[in-house]
């Protein structure tokens, strides 16, 4: 079927590196002695462990829980012994520490029980649950939670459903092999996909330098009886970005601001539909993945490898070259050198490339920009990554987002055309991260500055309230006196109006007032004083909070209402934040 | 070991940028060579020792890595255009006061490689211009056949500068004989005189014109220059040049002539085109390009001077920021609400 596809602007062609990998089947990479497991494996919140050290688990059983409802579950990648539960460096560029479950495993492999069940007889939203709970992620390396993208919007009819296996990153070849190899259960994962998500087409992208999966695809389609489109687009790299391959098959152009149902599309990648299937209709959670092992290795190939395999280990079996400094996580257009080689595969591990000098020589130095603008040319989101990079440099922060700088991808493309080997997308993650962190602190200073004006303004009240009754009793102090003074000066006054209380009623009460005047004064002089005082106690409240009069013997009131100012001050960059004594802690009291 | 990614990068660096533009500028150079002798050579050789010189010294006063931008070969560049838009006879000390004027006041004054707000050459060539008007105006005369020894002798000084050695441009022997206004001449009549003029222009000039075509359109084959900026510069001259001339064609000149006189062709696909100065947006550089056309015409036939490239596109430079800022392009998925 032809179909008519469109273009996106920009892009690169960097060599692809893809043959060297291809050569061999899929291989089981065998049990490591050691498998370490983060909680943290997707976008949202962190699983909770719900196994301690010394349990026994079995493959599949589950070790993390889903934090709400962005969040996926983690299971043991194999039978064993839970070691420790304890903090282990991530494979992440920062090489920071998280939550992991250490399992050392026995080596029978042994399966939890797993419930085969048909889907079709499951309501969408428990499909919907299953998937959460098997840890199903993307797997194209955002590692959004599957489960929440396979709603459709509510107004907007889901258009086309877009299968991702463009893979455009240079030497990684993981989906490839996977379409070659595993077409028909990739397949009938997009399935599960269509059903939930009701579209009008599926359309299934793979880049032109595939013939091969794309020849699988095709065959597994039509050996499952399905109505998907397969469609080779042409190789440009970020072709496999999920915006730019809806781009490309739909003509649709999804901005940063929105959703992608909003605009009725909807993108998953092969492996993700791959894992969706094993979980439904196996019962199989994931506990591995496909990774190709690539670069400066004797044999590069691919292999399911379990999740929280230690990388070191697993390029080992690639017979990697004794001058490799170092391992690359993913393609080398996005990835990025792990900071530990002992750091364990997870799901977002979709390639490991052996690093040296002679794959990768080291970068020119950086030259000034002479704004040539082949970085906008080649820049798939048609931003100017140069007026970002001018403005990131300078932290005009707010001018980088004015040029729009979260519609950037951090796609590479810049960089890769760059003569002057400025490393534009760091300079992009920096702005980024410094504009995320200035959006939390003035978010924590604004709860601070409401916090304390609740104080204020419940402190204030409390006063008026008190001030209120003073006066109050006061008042009634006043007109019981009163009351008792108008008896006095009714009673001889009664028997003097007698005679002519018939005839003018009017003039009888008439003297009445006169007598109660001087006691309503009181009381209105009373409540007068009282309203005085409270404002003059106000007053001095408000003074006290303003001055510090002695900074020695505050209490813990006073010391938090000071650090609410601090943080008030420091957020409106007045002043520098003192390091010693850091901004207001959040008071779990209010 | 930090090193961000993209591991790959294209083989691109500044120099092989400049080199390049240095390559694109020789088939004009070749003919500006054949048509006026060695000296053009002579003074592109002191034009690229002097810009050498200033930018080292200034690299040392900046205290920046010398070899790394030395060898970027950004000065040269604007050596190369300074000389090309000098006259070729200039004493050398005029094209050395220039190159280094444009190296250090107009270049790292303002911050050294890309941070010159103007282009420096055309910088160059406008102090020159108004500090030293009579030696910027004193082009060969057409047909002055000499050696190499006595071309050096005249750019060192060694040589006296005899009136008769140099005469006005074609263009600017037009504006001062259409401003005698006395209907004596007219375009047609002058043209004839085939000791100044050629088919289309200045004899020999539009064989020089025809060698910057040659090198900026190899320039954007290697899409080093995009077509914004040439095709908005030719295309306004034109319209301008080409509205007047039907207007008028006793008074003014063809398109053509305009086109292939002066610094039209140097400027579109040379000056116009460089990025530190002008725009970079496409929409700017439509707009840039054709203000450089439009005050270069308006400069070189109603203004003072001989020729207007130089001031055009300085004046253009003054508003790229602007230019910039309002053409911002729509970006992915937000086109439909710009």
């Amino acid at each position: 079927m032809l179909m008519n596809l469109f273009k996106f602007k920009g892009g690169v062609k960097p060599p692809t590196n893809k043959t060297q990998s291809v050569t061999l089947p899929i291989a089981v990479a065998p049990i490591p002695s050691r498998l370490v497991v983060p909680l943290h494996q997707s976008i949202g919140g962190t699983p909770r462990p719900v196994v301690q050290a010394g349990d026994k688990v079995l493959k599949g059983q589950l070790i993390g829980e889903a934090d709400g409802w962005i969040s996926a579950a983690v299971h043991a990648p194999t039978s064993g012994t839970v070691l420790e539960v304890a903090m282990h460096t991530q494979p992440h560029p920062s090489g920071l520490d998280s939550l992991c479950v250490v399992i050392e495993p026995d080596g029978k492999d042994e399966w939890i029980a797993r419930d085969l069940v048909d889907y079709k007889s499951m309501a969408p939203e428990s499909v919907r649950e299953k998937l959460q709970q098997s840890g199903v992620v993307g797997l194209g390396g955002a590692v959004f939670p599957t489960h929440g993208k396979l709603t459709a919007s509510k107004t907007v009819p889901m258009d086309e459903l877009v299968i991702n296996g463009a893979e455009c990153e240079p030497f990684i070849t993981c989906d490839d092999l996977l379409m070659r190899e595993r077409a028909e259960e990739v397949v009938r994962g997009i399935g599960i996909f269509r059903d939930l998500l009701q579209p009008k087409k599926v359309l299934i992208g793979i880049e032109d330098n595939k013939p091969e999966a794309a020849a699988a695809m095709r065959a597994a389609v039509e050996a499952v009886g399905e109505d998907f489109v397969v469609v080779q687009v042409p190789t440009l790299y970020p072709a496999g970005g999920a915006k730019q391959l809806i781009r490309v098959l739909t003509g649709k152009e999804v901005p940063a601001s929105k959703r992608s149902t909003d605009l009725g599309v909807q993108c998953f990648n092969v492996a993700t539909a791959y894992t969706a299937w094993r979980a439904i209709a196996q019962g199989e959670p994931v506990v591995s993945r496909l990774v190709t092992v690539t670069g400066n290795v004797g044999e590069p190939r691919n292999y399911e490898v379990l999740i929280g395999t230690p990388m070191d280990e697993l390029l080992k079996l690639a017979h990697p070259h004794p001058d490799t400094d170092g391992i690359i996580m993913g393609g080398p257009m996005m990835g990025f050198l792990v900071p530990d080689r002992r750091v364990p595969v997870i799901k977002a591990t979709n390639c490991l490339i052996a690093h040296d000098e002679r794959l990768f020589p080291p970068k020119a130095p950086e030259m000034p920009c002479i704004r040539c603008g082949a970085c906008a040319r080649a820049c798939p989101h048609e931003l100017q990554p140069f007026e970002m990079y001018w403005f990131s440099r300078a932290k005009n922060f707010g001018k980088t987002q004015e040029y729009n700088i979260f519609d950037c991808i951090e796609c590479g493309c810049c960089s890769f055309v760059c003569p002057s080997r400025i490393p534009l997308v760091q300079y992009f993650r920096f702005a980024k991260s410094e504009i995320w962190a200035r959006e939390r602190e003035k978010n924590a200073a604004d709860q601070a500055k409401a916090r304390f004006e609740f104080k204020q303004l419940r402190e204030e009240r409390e006063k008026a309230e008190k001030a209120e009754k003073l006066a109050k009793a006061a008042a009634a102090q006043a007109a019981k006196k009163a009351a008792e003074a108008a008896a006095a000066a009714a009673a001889p006054a009664e028997s003097a109006a007698q005679p002519v209380a018939a005839e003018a009623a009017a003039p009888v009460t008439a003297p009445v007032p006169p007598a109660a005047a001087p006691a309503t004064g009181d009381a209105e002089k009373a409540a007068k004083m009282a309203t005085i005082e409270a404002a003059m106690a106000r007053a001095k409240a408000q003074r006290e909070a303003v001055q510090p009069k002695n900074t020695d013997n505050l209490t813990p009131e006073q010391q938090k209402a000071a650090a609410d100012i601090e943080a008030r001050r420091v957020a409106a960059h007045l002043i520098e934040p003192e390091p010693a004594q850091p901004a207001a802690p959040p008071d779990p009291k209010s | 070991m930090f090193a961000p990614a993209p591991f790959l990068l294209k083989d691109v660096s500044v120099s092989q940028v400049m080199i390049q533009v240095c390559v694109a500028l020789i088939p004009g150079i070749a003919a500006y060579a054949s048509l006026v002798g060695p000296a053009i050579l002579v003074q592109l050789v002191i034009a690229t020792l002097a810009a050498l010189i200033a930018e080292a010294l200034m690299l040392k006063v900046c205290r920046k890595p010398m070899a790394l931008f030395l060898s970027d070969g950004s000065a040269i560049v604007t050596a190369w255009l300074i000389a090309l838009t000098f006259p070729p006879l200039a004493p050398w000390w005029l094209i050395a006061t220039g190159t280094a004027f444009a190296i250090v006041v107009a270049k790292h004054l303002y911050g050294g490689l890309g941070q010159n707000p103007f282009n420096p050459a055309m910088v160059a060539f406008a102090v020159c211009i108004v500090a030293f008007p009579a030696l910027m105006s004193q082009w060969p005369s057409v047909g002055l056949q000499l050696g190499l020894i006595e071309q050096m002798n005249i750019i060192l000084g060694w040589a006296p500068r005899v009136d008769a050695l140099t005469g006005a441009t074609p263009l600017d022997a037009m504006k001062t004989a259409l401003k005698l206004g006395d209907g004596s001449f007219d375009v047609t009549t002058l043209l004839a005189n085939q000791d100044i003029y050629g088919n289309f222009a200045g004899r020999g000039w539009e064989w020089v014109a025809a060698g910057y075509l040659l090198g900026g359109l190899w320039l954007w084959h290697r899409k080093l220059i995009t077509w914004h900026v040439p095709v908005a510069f030719v295309a306004s001259l034109s319209l301008i040049s080409g509205a007047l001339w039907i207007y008028n064609p006793s008074q003014f000149a063809s398109p053509l002539f305009h086109l292939l006189s002066g610094g039209a062709m140097l400027g579109a696909f040379f000056i116009a085109t460089d990025p530190v100065s002008g725009c970079t947006t496409p929409r700017g550089k439509l707009i840039f390009g054709a203000g450089c056309g439009l005050l270069a015409y308006i400069i070189r036939v109603f203004g003072g001077y001989p020729d207007g490239v130089a001031f055009a596109v300085l004046l253009m430079n003054l508003c790229a920021p602007v230019i910039d800022l309002l053409t911002q392009p729509p970006i992915f998925g937000m086109k439909d609400k710009a």
